[in-house]
């Protein structure tokens, strides 16, 4: 399985190479992205890629290792290593691009393989070899320190530990999949690589996934001085402690092949439910891991490789790898830095848009001044903020005291004192066009004259609302999505006369935020709202036609949307929908035909606004349970019952029934056509979007379905889908539909243009 | 003969700007759950946030309090990083019994006085809904020892030592330290040396719930005090809970004695009650206000310190102290139209009001030549105070600036003062004047 050139050089001879102070060993010069020097009898290996912010893992890199422990391995003065990073970083995975260029799955295969091999030289080692970790060890950084014989860890805020290649449709192909079961145990080790998710020092310690967490300072020291310590036999490494019923857990569930069994059934029917199958990723990694822990470790490793050769190949893959590289770009502000970085927010509205975009700021260590009519109006606002800053201080991620600190840079306001110093006044207020401008000639009152104001709005054209200023270059559209903590996407909306210095302010504010910021120009439901609309009267006229809601949202869930349209239209609000399509009919009805928005504006009547209102067209009001029902459902989960539908709202129903419409009276539904119907309209519609101008590009009507709409995400966005599919299969598909339902499938030009040219929207890859 | 110390030299003008406080809550209610610590941040929070400063700007933070949490001793520091202040601001905690406010905010006045600070806030947190009861003194020396005990041997040669009254725990008394006597006894003494009748004692009281409750009905106190919302519900407490507005005279004859059973005149009716609440106030160098946008409501003149007889003056602070400072500031009695003095008993007030009026008290102990001090009752307290507000003893004291500080804006006078009485016989006094006074 592996060579043998590092095993005999066992060091009972040398005393220091180089006596008292460090001396720098064998130096690959300036340019090499690992170094190492010799401190007494430890080598100290740093990574530290020149040229770039973080470590990647490359061909560069590749050879670096080989040189440095083939080194360890032969000079008799070594002793012991140490790896240690020379950026803030540690290493923060493999270099994306250097997988993406192979071409065939049996070529990835063999990079796994190699670099397997390389690990296992490492692993296999007679001198200890410590990883020294501080900031993010990602990755195939993770899988050279599981390689290594411990692991100290900074409790630095931003050393986290992670597995993410499942995000990226991948699994660890570096002997993650074998290691990290044997580390942490097969429970833990899929929760991470199920979830990519960071594991911060203190519970890393707790998992056993290092053995020694230390201060941010002094990181070389302490790992050369436990490295000494191995060497001398003084330290070994320990299990960690852990308690009763976790041991217990592991002993029913890991240590047998009966529990192993059911431990894997479970988590194949969870990636099952949260997927519907859509990603091969996850059950791959949990193939791989079974067998490892069920074939041992030829086995494990050898199906890693293969695995990852083939996903690395899937088009999953190649779409998440995209959206990722697509994310990465947005991160860049094309406006040029912000002349001032915004130091004071003021927010106007504390409702649950404005509550949402005061908690993302707020955390940044930016003020907010919170304006609403009252105190009670703002104490609504208050309690949104708090209680999600709780809820992170439960998961130990915030500590009771930063909360209240962070909470009180949210300072609630009911004038407009202070303003003077904002850089940047979002307007979060009810979406009218009248109030709005009232709103907007209000804030210019207070503020200073380069202060940038701007709108969020879903629907609302920027370029009116620009009217009602003074300073109309100061304008500019901020459109966030609710809930505004977990949605990742923030559409800037700009119309002609909006100054670059405010464009540039905006964006930066939306990076700093966290947020993946496209930028857009002008137009009826700029972007996001414009394309929702067709795929919302897609799913409104299956509705008529008698298809049941559930089915159409179900439909939609199996095409890869996260959640169904007509529960998206609950989760937006029923009120904001009507009023959205109100505004967009004038637009959208000479494509698509009239509108009857009666039914809609009886359920707003009725308060059937959606989940914010406890009931849409679904319920959601939580009543108690009683204890029998507590009981059962306890019991249906341990059966393996999947999550029920939520239940309809009956007087929706009856609202549409009044209306003519009885959802679920058609029976024979063929589901794929629902599928497409309703997904092509939205695909259509961002076609017509970058072909009107309001998209500067693709990877931003990507970006900007994918993360603003939950457009399928394994499909790349609506642009990389029809490159995918191809033009013309798209164009002969809605012209089928515009044959049989009518003109709203008319294809957009530029589609037919891409069918005819046979070009694509992005460059192959 | 005490001494007397000169008026300070004229320095930089320091301005009182803005306050704000919480609704003053009696104990084990509305702020039950929060430590003292937090009712500071809530009032130097809410300060920001209706004045809208950048907490940048501020200088220093000092804040009074009295019966201190062990784990926040420094409540000024914790307060102003809770608020969500830079860390960078420094913050250092004062205590004088009930003028810890006070001295909080001279403190600051001082430091921008002389140059060193342009921007303070200063204010003060009580909390006495959970006052640190210590264990016996055995039991915590049995608690030391334990830590160096060895084995389950050496840990019952401990338990041994210990008999069964060592744990009842130690409950803090508000005996005065170095007399022993509660501040109600120390009262009744006082109150009988100078000559205050049971009479005068409710009806005075009776005034201060009467126009507390009239000054929230008009509004008084909207601008003041701020609504906070209390975690996890956030339901806003936005009012204080003390004023009774339908007090009688009649209803608190009533009463039977609290302290003195047998002889006494003072009530439960008569005397201020246990309160939880923080002030916060903002003083700002006179000549940084136009470039911050804020407006001077009123300019710190001066203030005098002074203490007595712990047993006989425990409670005559604003007669030894207001005194000095009317006579070196060559400033006549009539001429002061806002007074704001501390209640704490009914009794307490009556008295000093009597002593500040006798001629031969001024001038033989506390050694100053000004003409009797006679203070018109409609100028004291017309919004009420401590005995109905309530008297969370280190925020007292911002309460106190805050109303002089709106009384002046309101009526136009030029001259308030601050006063109050503390343990240890202590009393403070501080002149501010009016920089838009109309008379």
């Amino acid at each position: 399985m592996t060579s043998s050139t590092t095993s005999s050089t066992t060091t009972t001879s040398s005393k220091k190479s180089g006596e008292g102070a460090p001396v720098n060993g064998q130096q690959h010069g300036a340019a090499e992205a690992l170094t190492l020097k010799v401190v007494d009898n430890v080598a100290v290996i740093t990574i530290d890629v020149p040229g770039e912010k973080q470590n990647t893992l490359s061909e560069k890199t590749k050879h670096g290792f080989k040189v440095c422990f083939e080194r360890v391995a032969a000079d008799p003065a070594i002793e012991g290593a140490v790896l240690i990073s020379g950026k803030p970083d540690f290493i923060a995975g493999a270099d994306i691009s250097m997988i993406q260029t192979r071409k065939s799955a049996a070529e990835v295969e063999r990079l796994s393989r190699e670099l397997q091999q390389q690990l296992f030289l490492l692993e296999q080692s007679s001198k200890p070899i410590v990883a020294a970790i501080s900031g993010a060890c990602m990755g195939g950084g993770l899988e050279i320190a599981l390689a290594c014989h411990y692991r100290i860890a900074t409790d630095h805020p931003k050393t986290v530990l992670s597995l993410p290649e499942v995000m990226l449709g991948l699994l660890p192909g570096g002997g993650g999949t074998q290691r990290l079961p044997a580390l942490v145990g097969i429970q833990a080790a899929l929760d991470m690589m199920l979830t990519g998710k960071n594991v911060r020092a203190k519970k890393a310690k707790r998992m056993g996934l290092v053995d020694a967490v230390t201060v941010p300072y002094g990181l070389e020291d302490a790992a050369v001085t436990t490295c000494k310590r191995l060497i001398m036999g003084e330290l070994s490494r320990q299990e960690p402690k852990k308690k009763l019923p976790e041991r217990a857990a592991e002993a029913a569930l890991e240590d047998n092949p009966a529990g192993r069994a059911i431990l894997f059934r479970q988590a194949r029917q969870m990636v099952m439910e949260k997927t519907g199958g859509l990603y091969p990723a996850p059950l791959a990694i949990i193939d791989v891991v079974e067998a490892g822990t069920g074939k041992g470790p030829e086995a494990g490793y050898g199906e890693e490789s293969r695995r990852f050769g083939e996903l690395v190949m899937s088009k999953e893959a190649a779409a998440l790898m995209t959206l990722f590289f697509a994310q990465t770009a947005l991160k860049k502000n094309r406006f040029g830095k912000a002349a001032t970085p915004l130091d004071t927010l003021g927010l106007l509205g504390a409702g649950l848009m404005g509550a949402g975009i005061a908690e993302v700021t707020v955390q940044k260590g930016v003020r907010v001044l919170l304006k609403d009519v009252s105190a009670e109006a703002l104490a609504r606002g208050q309690k949104t903020i708090w209680s999600d800053l709780d809820k992170r201080v439960r998961s130990h991620a915030m500590s009771p005291f930063e909360r209240d600190r962070t909470f009180s840079g949210v300072v609630p306001k009911t004038d407009y004192r202070g303003f003077d110093k904002c850089e940047l006044v979002i307007e979060a207020v009810f979406e009218d066009l009248a109030l709005k401008h009232k709103i907007i000639r209000e804030i210019e009152d207070h503020v200073r004259t380069d202060c940038v104001v701007a709108s969020n709005t879903s629907a609302l054209p920027i370029t009116k609302l620009a009217e009602a200023s003074k300073r109309p270059h100061n304008i500019i559209g901020m459109h966030y999505f609710s809930p505004v903590p977990k949605m990742p996407l923030l559409e800037i909306i700009v119309h002609k006369g909006t100054a670059k210095e405010a464009k540039a302010l905006a964006v930066d504010v939306g990076i700093r935020q966290g947020k993946t910021v496209i930028v857009v120009n002008d137009g009826p439901g700029f972007y996001t709202s414009r394309i929702l609309g067709p795929l919302m009267d897609e799913a409104a006229q299956c509705a008529l036609e008698g298809v049941a809601l559930h089915l159409i949202d179900h439909a939609m869930r199996q095409w890869g949307f996260p959640v169904g349209p007509i529960t998206l239209l609950d989760e937006v609000g029923i009120d904001v929908a009507a009023h959205v399509s109100k505004d967009m009919a004038p637009f959208f009805e000479p494509r698509f035909g009239p509108r009857d928005r009666s039914a809609l504006e009886a359920m707003v009547k009725e308060g059937f606004t959606g989940r914010k209102g406890g009931k849409g067209f679904f319920m959601y009001e939580k009543h108690k349970q009683s204890p029998v029902e507590k009981a059962r459902a306890i019991v249906e989960k341990a059966m393996g019952a999947g999550k029920k539908d939520k239940p309809y709202n009956p007087g929706a129903l009856a609202i549409l029934e009044r209306h003519g419409v009885k959802p679920g009276s058609k029976k024979d539904v063929d589901e794929r056509e629902l599928q497409e119907r309703i997904g092509l309209r939205m695909v259509n519609e961002a076609v017509q979007c970058l072909q009107d101008g309001i998209l500067e590009g693709p990877v931003d009507g990507d970006a900007g379905a994918v993360f603003g709409l939950g457009f399928p995400p394994m499909t790349g966005g609506p642009f990389r889908y029809v490159d995918a599919v191809g033009a013309s299969t798209v164009v002969s598909t809605l012209e089928r539909f515009a044959a049989r339902y009518g003109k709203r499938f008319k294809p957009a030009e530029l589609l037919v243009d891409q069918a005819k040219s046979g070009k694509r929207f992005h460059a192959k890859g | 003969m005490p001494n007397k110390p000169a008026k300070p030299a004229a320095g930089r003008e320091a301005v009182l700007v803005d306050a704000a406080r919480t609704a003053f809550a009696r104990s084990n209610g509305a702020w039950s759950e929060l430590m003292a610590y937090e009712l500071g941040r809530a009032a130097i929070a809410g300060l920001l946030a209706k004045t809208g400063l950048d907490p940048k700007v501020v200088d220093l933070v000092t804040m009074g309090t009295v019966v201190q949490d062990p784990r926040t001793s420094n409540l000024a520091r914790e307060a102003m990083l809770a608020a969500g202040m830079p860390n960078t601001t420094p913050a250092f905690t004062t205590t004088l019994a009930c003028i810890s406010a006070n001295v909080a905010a001279t403190s600051a006045v001082d430091q921008i006085q002389l140059g060193h600070i342009d921007v303070a806030i200063a204010g003060g947190a009580e909390s006495l809904s959970d006052p640190p009861i210590r264990l016996s003194k055995n039991l915590r020396q049995a608690l030391v020892k334990s830590q160096k005990a060895k084995g389950a041997k050496g840990y019952l040669e401990i338990v041994k030592e210990l008999s069964p009254e060592d744990l009842i725990p130690d409950i803090p008394s508000a005996a005065e330290f170095s007399t022993g006597l509660t501040m109600g006894e120390s009262c009744e003494r006082f109150a009988k040396r100078v000559g205050v009748s049971r009479r005068e004692s409710d009806e005075f009281a009776a005034r201060s719930h009467v126009l507390a409750a009239r000054a929230w009905k008009e509004g008084r106190y909207a601008d003041e005090v701020v609504a906070v919302p209390v975690p996890p519900k956030m339901e806003l407490v936005k009012e204080d809970d003390g004023p009774r507005g339908d007090t009688t005279v009649e209803t608190l004859a009533t009463l039977r004695p609290a302290f003195d059973k047998q002889f006494g005149l003072i009530t439960a009716g008569s005397s201020s009650f246990l309160t939880d609440g923080g002030s916060a106030v903002l003083f700002v160098a006179k000549e940084r206000c136009d470039q911050l946008g804020l407006k001077a409501r009123a300019i710190v003149r001066d203030y005098v310190y002074a203490a007595g007889d712990p047993l006989e003056e425990l409670l005559a602070g604003p007669a030894l102290s207001v005194p000095r400072l009317l006579e070196r500031n060559g400033i006549a009695a009539r001429d002061v139209g806002v007074w704001e003095i501390h209640e704490a008993f009914a009794a307490q007030v009556v008295a000093n009001l009597k002593l500040l009026a006798d001629k031969k008290f001024l001038e033989e102990r506390v050694g100053v030549r000004v003409a009797p001090i006679e203070v018109p009752l409609d100028r004291i307290n017309p919004w009420g105070g401590s005995l109905s507000i309530g008297h969370p003893f280190g925020a007292t004291g911002g309460r106190l600036l805050s109303t002089a500080s709106r009384r002046l804006q309101v009526t136009g006078e030029r001259w308030a003062v601050v006063t109050g009485c503390a343990a240890g016989g202590h009393g403070s006094a501080i002149l501010l004047e009016n920089p838009h006074a109309s008379r």
